[in-house]
């Protein structure tokens, strides 16, 4: 695959035309040289031991037309939430829908292309674009930055607060003969910034498709960013998100991850807290079924002293379906009086689903509060029982129970039309 | 009302109940007590269908009906009511929530229209102040943190607010302090009508004090070897069980 890889490397080069020389363009042959080393994960890779995308992607998928350079694509269905109130982005196959972006007019407010904002803001992009996703650390995420083209830059200005979330609808398939999209980030909040911001990935397909999504967070100082992630794919496509977040001082982050749908999802979720009192919370919940295959794996990284981190991920898995979490905190040398929580509990539903979960702890610092904890089980035949005897349907005390299981997830989203449609979903998918 | 007639079951192939026997009218209230391991609460279980036990032998018809091969919220739907002795735990479901699915599924079984908020208040508040439970105990999550006392405040609340034609207490006596056991025995009293008829299961002579039965009967091994009247448990109360061990013995020799 690698070598078919590098041919469409070379005809991607030949139509970037005079970008070839430009900053954004060494990243790229660097990412490259990395990703073509190494190529995807390997079976033995500890990091994707339980996830086998690479023998799926083989398979499955078709490298061989595969171009970052696409047109822009009409999508004949509505995407989820379209009709909310909100500032709506639309990214159809990788490609930003300009002309709904041109229309945005919302005060300290800036969305545009990242190829645009190479020319309107040169020094944001020159001092963020590709310093926080690393491609050392993900081969995805190298292959992205390699092949990357087209992506959103949001810059919410000094002191704005935002009083609608931006929702990314992320759509891929469908239409399209190319079986791999591509897509990219780039989001500052700049310092007193309070902001909410939704992805959502939902996809058409009658085939197998691969979609490989990078997003670089910058959260200045005193900023807060709500950050939700609704993954809800087709049984047919393949997810790898990458995301990178990186916190300054006194700034307050709580990313939500859900997941609720997709052949293979993997969520790589780092944190990097730089400077002094931070506040990172990450909630997850997903909730599958069928042979659906999600994996988490995040990483908070302690750089600093006095920063407060805090996890909770809930499964509820049902048929087949598989899970994978595993969560890393460093607590470097530096980071005393660092708080640091972690949790995942799951409800496997049948015996056929699993779950593989790791906590994975390296502390250097010897003045810290760091927990973690993970449970796999059942539902409560007695909790069941109980419901039951008092004239409640079967289904209606499972419901109850899964429901009061995520619960603690499921009331921190605050914002309604998210949390009311991940109910009714959760509510349907179990009845 | 209900007719339990030469009921034998168990669990996981050991034999419990062996042969009971009991009819129970509308308006009584039936006592059963015997010694720890006689089978009490195997009974209460399996009268409210519990699925870990299996039942080998005999009938339960609860108006009419053999209600063996109902689901327990069928059963529950009928009017059949367990008061647990371990009441659970449920963290994340409210009890607004649970009571309010739990009797408009009980209506909607009924043939009757569900509830609204509105009116499911006014007998939620109705039903606080006939069994003297506390606000706050309802607005918390069901069971969750609640002292053993609460717990069992609690089952007899939801009685009250389910109406069910017939009460089974497993043993909601024991472990209550004076003050507890007397607020739930007289919810218990204030709920009891001629239309509707109660069992109680107990260790302690001490609840039927306050539950006055009109007949008790002495479980022993698996079976009812004495029936009567109040006075029977008061004669238990004060020779214990070992003689009716022996007589049962006796008997069997």
């Amino acid at each position: 695959m690698i070598d078919q890889l590098k041919d469409n490397f070379k005809t991607f080069e030949s139509k970037l035309n005079g970008a070839s020389k430009s900053n954004w363009h060494l990243l790229r042959k660097e990412a490259f040289e990395i990703f073509s080393k190494n190529g995807f994960p390997k079976t033995k890779d500890e990091e994707y031991r339980y996830t086998h995308i690479t023998r799926a992607l083989e398979k499955s998928i078709n490298f061989s037309d595969f171009s970052p350079v696409i047109k822009s694509q009409h999508v004949e269905t509505q995407p989820l939430f379209y009709d909310a109130d909100a500032i709506h982005v639309f990214i159809t196959n990788g490609v930003v829908n300009r002309e709904k972006l041109n229309q945005l007019k919302v005060p300290g407010l800036d969305i545009m292309t990242l190829r645009e904002a190479t020319e309107k803001y040169p020094n944001e992009v020159e001092t963020h674009f590709g310093k926080y996703a690393d491609v050392k650390k993900d081969p995805f995420t190298a292959f992205n930055m390699a092949f990357s083209y087209e992506g959103v830059f949001i810059k919410i200005h000094k002191n704005t607060i935002l009083e609608k979330p931006v929702i990314l609808h992320y759509h891929v398939g469908h239409e399209s003969q190319n079986h791999v999209f591509q897509s990219r980030n780039l989001i500052i909040a700049e310092q007193g910034v309070q902001a909410n911001i939704i992805e959502s990935n939902g996809s058409t397909n009658l085939q197998e498709q691969f979609s490989n999504h990078v997003s670089e967070i910058v959260v200045e100082a005193n900023a807060h960013l709500k950050y939700f992630k609704l993954q809800y794919h087709s049984d047919k496509t393949y997810h790898i998100d990458n995301s990178f977040i990186s916190q300054r001082k006194d700034s307050v982050v709580k990313s939500y991850t859900f997941t609720l749908e997709g052949k293979i999802t993997r969520n790589n979720l780092n944190l990097m807290l730089e400077e002094e009192n931070c506040e990172a919370h990450m909630y997850g919940l997903y909730v599958v079924h069928r042979d659906s295959h999600v994996d988490n794996h995040t990483s908070v990284d302690h750089k600093v002293a006095n920063c407060y981190s805090n996890e909770i991920y809930k499964g509820i898995l049902d048929d087949t379906s598989k899970g994978v979490f595993n969560g890393k905190i460093f607590v470097r040398q530096d980071a005393q009086k660092t708080n640091a929580f972690q949790s995942n509990k799951n409800i496997l539903l049948t015996d056929t689903a699993s779950v593989n979960t790791k906590p994975q702890l390296e502390i250097w610092a010897d003045d810290v509060k760091c927990s973690h904890g993970c449970t796999t089980g059942q539902l409560d035949d007695e909790q069941l029982f109980y419901l039951r005897s008092r004239g409640i349907s079967k289904s209606s005390a499972r419901a109850m129970l899964l429901h009061a299981f995520v619960n603690d997830v499921l009331d921190k989203i605050e914002i309604d039309f998210l949390h009311d449609f991940i109910n009714d979903e959760m509510y349907n998918r179990l009845d | 009302m209900l007719r339990i007639t030469n009921l034998h079951a168990g669990i996981e192939g050991q034999q419990i109940l062996k042969g009971i026997n009991l009819e129970v009218k509308a308006g009584e209230v039936h006592a059963i007590m015997g010694p720890n391991g006689s089978g009490k609460s195997t009974l209460a279980s399996v009268l409210a269908g519990r699925e870990d036990y299996e039942v080998t032998e005999g009938e339960v018809e609860f108006f009419g009906r053999d209600i063996l091969d109902l689901a327990p919220e069928d059963r529950a739907r009928e009017g059949l009511f367990l008061a647990f002795q371990y009441p659970v735990e449920i963290p994340g479901v409210s009890s607004n929530n649970f009571l309010r699915t739990a009797l408009n599924q009980i209506r909607e079984y009924k043939g009757l229209e569900p509830l609204d908020a509105v009116h499911f208040l006014k007998h939620m508040k109705e039903k606080m102040a006939l069994v003297e439970i506390d606000q706050k105990l309802i607005n918390r999550s069901l069971n969750e943190g609640f002292s053993g006392g609460e717990k069992k405040k609690n089952e007899i609340f939801q009685m009250a607010v389910l109406e069910p034609k017939l009460s089974i207490l497993d043993e909601t006596d024991s472990g209550l302090d004076i003050d507890a056991l007397r607020i739930v025995a007289n919810g218990v009293n204030k709920l009891k009508s001629k239309d509707n008829a109660t069992i109680v299961v107990t260790h302690y002579q001490r609840l039927l004090d306050y539950i006055i039965p009109d007949f008790v009967h002495v479980l022993y091994n698996g079976k009812i070897v004495k029936s009567g009247d109040k006075n029977l448990a008061l004669e238990l109360e004060e020779k214990g069980y070992d003689w009716i061990k022996v007589e049962e013995t006796t008997t069997l020799t």
